[in-house]
């Protein structure tokens, strides 16, 4: 068997970015899906009067229980497990895979259904279980394609964003009966077929399947109660059928109450699908004698979100609620795709969390990490539609000068100190200014050495033949311009505009 | 130090800006509900946009009701959750009605679990027997009209979660009374230690190029009496 496909190894985002815009498919099949939930999002959004309002109660809301993070954990779990629920903590991701695989073999289980989670994903929880003997079965269609194609997600709420329908038959008629029930005889490229193809495949498997691994929207610390919020129905599956179920949970997901869910229950579903409400939503609390899985576990997650939490500009991006409206907003996004971003978070949020949970402050990532804040034109259309109004521009910003700070960065580090010398004392800023407009005709329109590469993609400004601050001196020093003494018109109704301001455009060419 | 301990100090490490005491407001300015008439009629609209089937009838009128959307779909086997009302099925002929006998608070814990031979007795359909009915009919616990939603919270005859996921077809009866504008309204009817199900339309998927797909793998039809 080859070996799985990861994220390890990709190339920076600039150079993984080439290959993906050349790829006209893929633009296409980008375009039309992120065109398309836009529009659908901007909608239903626009039904509701008050979505200014819900938006600064969703962001305080995520504030409120970042700031008293460790009481409600210790709440959470204090409920969860009054509730006939075990509580696991996991450092990082190898303890977390350590404790899912455990609670698997326990049960003498060497298979697990999964529900859609970026949280398993992010912590390589499938090939964890693969190298312990355990197959793990992903049942959301998106998965189900990436995982059938030997694919990498590409976006976070519908994974295989970046394959057509055509492209999907594909893999099913050639993958289905290698993992189980094979694509039916004369399979075509509709998706009610192919969705029709997807349910027979993981009916059995479902219906027999003893122990179900998800994660969830939130976890309501007053009451002990997980949130999962879906489409298909898979996720009830595994939610109900088996008889144990582990949920993966990252320590942000939680919130304080239960009415708390008033408000994102609101956001989340419009922001993400762009429905008023998606086609299902289970809550459960602990467990229900009789009705679902009679063992539950809940293990929640570290794995980096303390740093995070500990920077006070980037730890906004903890409120982050997985709806993906910034990645289908995103100008970047919808030319590149997800692939590019080398994370199972891509787009605008991808690129604020993956620098921050791989420890950028350390000021010690590799390059391809180190480049994610780069992957913006900060046109700020993310921050616009963000449901937690999680500023995510400002925090771009803020990581790109702890990249810089963090060694590598010399030519650049050595230019802003240069600038900053010269900035800081106005003799030197007109010195400065002098020689450059003197030697306006020679300067080259190209930097030298490795700043080509960023002035070969800029329009350089041309130097003024003199400064701002020369030509205010000169003006101040003349005598005013005599009004027209004889003129019958009062000044205001001139049509003419004022002479300095011809002026000013004329220096400024 | 175990890592509940490590996560913990690392979260109050990571908060050394915040204040012990800290009190973070949350303003509640945004609206309890955005329509205050017309709410029954928002939630059949709503309904209806996604795709569910939908009709009105009165009390007395709903065992014909029943039985006429049972002879449309042509199900010869319906599953009942205990504790719904006897007169629901009156107009179903006999062996049609597969009852369940699952009730929220009582103890089947062992009988499903260890005992194979007590499901039977205790009238709990195993999985394959749901798999195989033609369809569901069951109550529901809160409807709500601006996002077209029907919340299950295994109240009498709604039963458990299974019952409406496993077969085709859902069959679900809302009392107009039972109906309210929003999400914020839906929540204080709740209890969240009841194991809930919100369902706004039939299982559907976006997941082929971000249209929206019916039917996956729960009932790929939802099909709702609303009795004044």
């Amino acid at each position: 068997m080859t070996p799985p496909p990861t994220f390890l190894g990709m190339p920076p985002f600039p150079e993984a970015a080439r290959s993906a815009v050349s790829n006209p498919q893929l633009r296409h099949n980008l375009r039309k899906a992120t065109h398309t939930i836009r529009d659908k999002r901007a909608h239903v959004v626009g039904e509701l009067s008050d979505w200014a309002e819900l938006r600064a109660a969703g962001a305080a809301i995520k504030d409120r229980t970042l700031r008293r993070l460790d009481e409600y954990l210790v709440a959470a779990e204090a409920a969860v497990t009054a509730a006939g629920g075990t509580v696991h903590w996991a450092a990082d991701a190898a303890e977390a895979n350590r404790i899912v695989a455990d609670l698997v073999r326990a049960t003498g289980e060497t298979e697990v259904v999964k529900v859609k989670s970026m949280v398993t994903q992010e912590i390589g929880l499938n090939e964890a279980l693969a190298a312990e003997g355990i197959r793990a079965y992903e049942t959301d269609l998106a998965e189900l394609i990436v995982q059938l194609g030997d694919d990498l997600p590409s976006h976070i709420l519908v994974p295989a964003i970046h394959r057509n329908r055509a492209e999907i038959r594909e893999i099913f008629v050639r993958e289905m009966a290698e993992w189980g029930v094979p694509a039916p005889p004369g399979l075509t490229d509709e998706p009610a077929a192919l969705a029709e193809a997807a349910r027979r495949h993981l009916r059995e498997r479902f219906l027999s399947a003893k122990v179900a691994v998800s994660g969830a929207n939130f976890l309501v610390a007053e009451t002990g109660t997980l949130v999962v919020v879906e489409s298909e129905g898979n996720g009830r599956m595994c939610l109900t059928l088996p008889e144990t179920l582990i949920s993966v949970v990252g320590i942000e997901k939680v919130v304080p109450t239960w009415a708390d869910l008033e408000v994102f229950l609101q956001l989340l579903p419009r922001s993400s699908t762009g429905e008023r409400m998606n086609p299902y939503t289970s809550t459960w609390t602990g467990v229900t004698p009789g009705d679902g899985p009679r063992d539950f576990h809940l293990v929640l997650l570290d794995n980096g979100r303390t740093d995070v939490l500990a920077d006070t500009t980037g730890r906004q991006a903890l409120r982050c609620i997985r709806c993906s409206a910034c990645l289908n907003v995103c100008p970047v996004y919808e030319r590149t795709g997800g692939h590019a971003y080398g994370s199972v978070y891509p787009g605008p949020i991808g690129a604020i969390l993956v620098p921050q949970l791989r420890g950028v402050a350390s000021g010690k990532v590799d390059p391809q990490t180190a480049s994610l804040p780069y992957a913006s034109s900060l046109c700020g259309a993310c921050y616009e539609v963000c449901p937690v109004a999680i500023d995510i521009p400002e925090v771009l910003v803020h990581l790109r000068e702890q990249v810089v700070e963090g060694g590598g960065h010399r030519a650049e580090r050595a230019a802003m100190r240069a600038a900053e010398w010269v900035l800081d004392d106005a003799k030197r800023l007109r010195t400065v200014q002098r020689v450059a407009a003197r030697s306006r005709r020679l300067l080259p329109r190209r930097a030298p050495g490795p700043g080509a590469a960023w002035s070969d993609s800029r329009a350089l400004p041309e130097v003024p033949a003199r400064s701002f601050r020369d030509w205010w001196v000169r003006e101040r020093s003349a005598p005013p311009p005599q009004p027209p003494a004889a003129s019958p018109q009062p000044p205001a109704a001139s049509a003419q505009p004022p002479a300095e301001q011809n002026r000013i455009e004329e220096d400024d060419r | 130090m175990s890592s509940r301990e490590a996560i913990l100090a690392r979260v109050r490490r990571a908060l050394a800006d915040v204040p012990r005491d800290d009190d973070f407001p949350v303003a509640r300015d945004y609206a309890r509900a955005h329509v205050a008439e017309g709410v029954l009629e928002l939630f059949v609209e709503h309904l209806r946009d996604y795709r569910a089937v939908v009709h009105e009838v009165a009390e007395d009128a709903l065992p014909d009701a029943v039985a006429a959307a049972v002879g449309r779909r042509g199900a010869r086997t319906v599953v009942t959750p205990a504790g719904l009302p006897a007169a629901w099925t009156a107009g179903l002929a006999e062996g049609v009605c597969l009852a369940d006998g699952w009730e929220y608070g009582q103890l089947y814990e062992d009988s499903i679990n260890n005992r194979p031979e007590l499901v039977e007795a205790a009238g709990i359909l195993t999985t394959h027997a749901l798999d195989t009915a033609d369809g569901v009919l069951t109550a529901a616990a809160v409807g709500i009209a601006e996002t077209g939603t029907i919340v299950l919270d295994a109240g009498p005859g709604q039963g458990r979660r299974a019952l409406t996921l496993v077969p085709d077809w859902h069959l679900c009866v809302m009392r107009a009374a039972d109906v309210v504008a929003s999400v914020p309204r839906a929540l204080e009817r709740l209890d969240p230690g009841r194991p809930l199900t919100w369902i706004s339309g039939p299982s559907a998927t976006s997941d082929i190029e971000l249209n929206r797909v019916e039917g996956v793998h729960g009932p790929r039809t939802l099909e709702v009496l609303i009795v004044r």
